[in-house]
């Protein structure tokens, strides 16, 4: 026996949008793609922009990236807003535990202070990276174009802005909340020898003008290196130093490096596989830009862990860039 | 590593989260960081002067959002599965919708591409963080909309091919140019227009009259929406004050640059609300309030309060408000009298209002419906009823600034159509109003550049020469479905089999002169 329910069925007279029907069929269609694709404005713009008169509001030509249509560009996570935030809500709930769990039971104040120290000037510094990131990504989703592509990155504006803020509670927990933690951690990055490479690096990204050049350097290039190097392979390190609880508190930058890296190698290979033009243009950026991100890590890996440490993740990172038909000169991959 | 420093009051706290992670750069200088700060002229001397807005870390907007979303996917889930538009208050509700696809929800994308600019373009820290806040939020609307559209799209005709249209059709520019001129305007000029004359000023008059109509009739996934952007606006609006207090105090120079854009985004914000006080008037089946009541309450009430508090900065109200104050008499039956003849080139519906309708109007109206428009409409009812359903085949002459075709009177006499122009390099220009013509003579530049959709008609660049041509094939507006009068259209036919009641072809739509 099963309950009936009877309902009435009406028959819809169309399936979806027009234009999802001319991309995708008649048929009906995801809340992703009603969401993202063809929902700017492309044509009969009125006014020029006063603060770049040479180009048009939602002009392709903003990049010399050329794409038949950027919508080929898509989100292998098939992130809108909805699932977006609500995905990020679950990883930020994981994330509140083991914030709450190291704080309350005195996870990291317990540690001797050089090491409270060592977190300080390694890893709370990071928060200034994430939110150059922050205003990389956010300057690229307002000179971008195509829904599927400007998404994703204010996306990725929001999460570098999140992942400043909790690297700069860490040192709210080491300073019991007063600020002075974060206030001497700043001066690692403002004057130590150790971060000036860094960041000169990332005052070197907010002037650049082409955004995919940009949207390549950070998201693809020096969090390619970045993200393995400070968070997997200074996480170890400081196992070995005896403060392993640390990891509780970048659990949240792994999981996200590692779902955000499906998106930046979907863009670039579709990029890539465009034209011969696409192609020659991003290893002419990654031959620029990768030696800079390396020599900017450079500092970090020395003092901590080792040049070593840092030559296996641009080892790796090279792996990485030939799945993606890209080529690194720094190693023999 | 204790201290005997205090702990962080809130307010510094979320400074510490947000805007000292921010420095003061050494190897490229501010001005190649921020190129577009300086232009506009606006000077700012401390930007750690600037009051947040609103204190959400991304943690708390993750969690708050998410719920948000939850429950407003689970409501759009619910309407779908129990053809929840088969509730709404009658078929006619569903050109408000129309409006509102094609008018406003491509507009929130344009504030999404907006602020993620001023986003980055800003030095101030604090005022970056809540500018993306915005964009982020706008992403939310745009795409929340497009959702809860979904299944009106699959039921009705005219929501279907709703950013192609925007691009495209003659009265959907108005909107369009307006967000286009505030993009295309620097970072401050920006977020006074639309922060402050939008989502301040105005937003009462907009996304409000929407949300309410949709609450009226029946439209359960609409106002379920419009419940759940509430708190979004609410940041958007303390932005907007915010934005304008900070420039303010920062310098007194900046008071007269301010007064311009207040001015002008004034007057181009009522002349593209004349586009809601006819939804407002004629569209909604269950009436919320008048146009004239709304902008009573809304603007001259609440907007007059707010400009009397911002007088102490040496601001003053809105040049041309006067003129509006007497406009919102007669906006609204003007743009439906437009709109009724030449919903031949339209996405929606028009049709004359019922008797009740009109006694309605004549109540709400008392010193000008009866005497100026109900005529107008009782001579094309006559004539419709005769089957002679009247449509307008010429073209109407267009604003160079708002693009509204030349429909309004002249503020103190309403019988005599308003119109000005001027010759600007040989040229000449014509405008439907005083306030859009100052606009004009302030940016002449910029304003000569206006893709008018007219004359991109007639000078061939719409893909064809004909009304009909132009309408099917550049606008994707399915003929005989998408448009033309209400009575007998396919959206009514289909209404009148969910009532269960018997097709009335006696005032039928397809007319004898249309296009």
């Amino acid at each position: 026996m099963s309950i009936e329910i009877k309902t009435t069925s009406v028959e819809p007279i169309r399936n979806t949008y027009s234009n999802i029907k001319r991309r995708f069929g008649d048929k009906p269609a995801t809340r992703y793609q009603e969401a993202s694709f063809d929902i700017e404005a492309v044509t009969n713009f009125h006014y020029k922009p006063l603060w770049d008169p040479e180009h048009m509001l939602n002009d392709p030509t903003r990049t010399c990236i050329r794409m038949a249509d950027w919508h080929s560009v898509t989100d292998p996570r098939q992130f809108y807003y909805g699932a977006y935030v609500q995905n990020r809500a679950k990883m930020q709930e994981a994330t509140e535990h083991s914030y709450s769990f190291c704080d309350k039971r005195g996870l990291i104040t317990r540690l001797p202070e050089d090491l409270q120290e060592t977190l300080l000037r390694f890893l709370v510094p990071l928060r200034h990276v994430e939110l150059g990131a922050n205003m990389n990504n956010s300057g690229v989703a307002g000179d971008c174009i195509a829904g599927t592509v400007t998404q994703m990155h204010i996306y990725q504006a929001m999460d570098r802005l999140g992942a400043g803020q909790y690297l700069s509670r860490i040192a709210l927990i080491i300073d019991g909340g007063t600020g002075d933690a974060l206030d001497r951690s700043k001066t690692y990055w403002m004057d130590d020898a150790l971060w000036q490479p860094m960041r000169r690096l990332v005052e070197d990204t907010l002037v650049i003008k082409d955004w995919f050049e940009l949207s390549l350097t950070q998201n693809l290039i020096i969090d390619g290196l970045m993200y393995p190097l400070m968070y997997e392979a200074f996480d170890q390190w400081l196992d070995e130093q005896g403060a392993a609880d640390v990891s509780m508190l970048t659990e949240f930058m792994r999981d996200w490096s590692k779902e955000t890296v499906r998106w930046v190698d979907a863009m670039v290979k579709t990029v890539m596989a465009e034209n011969e033009a696409n192609a020659v243009q991003l290893q002419a950026w990654v031959e620029h830009w990768e030696p800079r991100a390396y020599e900017a890590l450079a500092p970090l890996a020395d003092e901590s862990m080792g040049r070593d440490a840092l030559d296996t993740v641009r080892a790796q990172f090279a792996t990485r860039l030939k799945k993606l038909g890209l080529t690194s000169q720094g190693v023999q991959a | 590593m204790a201290t005997n420093k205090k702990k962080l009051s809130l307010k510094d706290k979320y400074q510490y989260l947000t805007r000292d992670m921010a420095w003061e750069p050494s190897y490229q200088s501010k001005k190649d960081i921020f190129p577009q700060e300086d232009f506009e002229g606006i000077k700012i001397t401390d930007w750690d002067k600037w009051e947040d807005p609103f204190r959400l870390t991304m943690d708390a907007y993750w969690k708050y959002q998410a719920e948000k979303e939850k429950k407003l996917y689970a409501i759009f889930d619910a309407f779908a599965q129990n053809n929840g538009h088969q509730n709404i208050s009658d078929a006619r509700y569903v050109n408000a919708l129309k409006l509102f696809l094609t008018g406003v929800s491509p507009l929130e994308y344009g504030a999404f591409q907006g602020y993620s600019r001023v986003g980055r373009q800003f030095s101030g820290a604090g005022a970056r963080t809540a500018c993306q806040m915005q964009a982020i939020d706008e992403l939310r609307h745009v795409q929340t909309q497009i959702h809860a559209m979904s299944h009106y799209n699959k039921h009705f005709n005219g929501l279907h091919d709703f950013a192609h249209m925007h691009d495209r059709i003659w009265f959907l520019s108005v909107p369009k140019s307006f967000f286009d001129d505030a993009r295309s305007a620097g970072p401050f000029e920006f977020l006074t227009a639309i922060s402050f004359s939008f989502e301040y000023v105005l937003t009462n008059l907009l996304f409000v009259p929407f949300m309410s109509g949709a609450a009226y009739n029946g439209d359960m996934a609409t106002v379920t929406f419009g419940f759940s952007a509430q708190s979004d606006e609410a940041r958007h609006m303390t932005l907007g004050l915010e934005v304008i207090k900070f420039m303010l105090e920062q310098h007194e120079d900046n008071v007269p640059i301010i007064q311009h854009w207040i001015d002008k985004w004034f007057w181009r914000g009522y002349r593209l609300l004349s586009l809601v006080s006819m939804m407002m008037d004629y569209m909604l089946p269950n009436k919320v309030m008048s146009w004239k009541d709304a902008w009573e309450v809304y603007y001259e009430q609440n907007g007059g309060a707010l400009f009397k508090d911002l007088e102490r900065y040496g601001i003053r109200p809105p040049k041309y408000q006067d003129e509006a104050n007497k406009g919102k008499e007669h906006i609204s039956h003007q743009l439906w009298a437009t709109f009724y003849q030449y919903c031949q080139a339209t996405n929606f519906h028009t049709w004359i209002p019922s008797e009740e309708e009109m006694n309605w109007l004549s109540e709400q109206y008392p010193d000008t419906f009866d005497q100026y428009y109900r005529p107008r409409f009782e001579h094309w009812q006559a004539l419709q009823e005769k089957g002679e359903r009247f449509y307008n085949n010429t073209l109407p002459q267009l604003c160079q600034v708002c693009q509204v075709p030349a429909l309004f009177t002249e503020p103190d006499d309403p019988t005599k159509l308003s119109h000005r122009s001027l010759e600007h390099e040989g040229e000449r220009y014509h405008f439907c109003s005083d306030g859009c013509c100052d606009i004009f003579k302030y940016e002449p530049d910029k304003y000569i550049q206006a893709w008018l959709p007219v004359h991109q008609i007639y000078q061939g660049n719409c893909e064809g020469a004909d009304v009909e041509t132009v309408v099917t094939k550049y606008y994707h507006i399915d003929a005989g479905r998408d448009n033309f009068e209400y009575l007998g259209s396919p959206d009514h036919k289909r209404w009148q089999a969910i009532k269960g009641q018997k097709p009335d072809e006696s005032q039928a739509a397809k007319p004898k002169n249309a296009a």
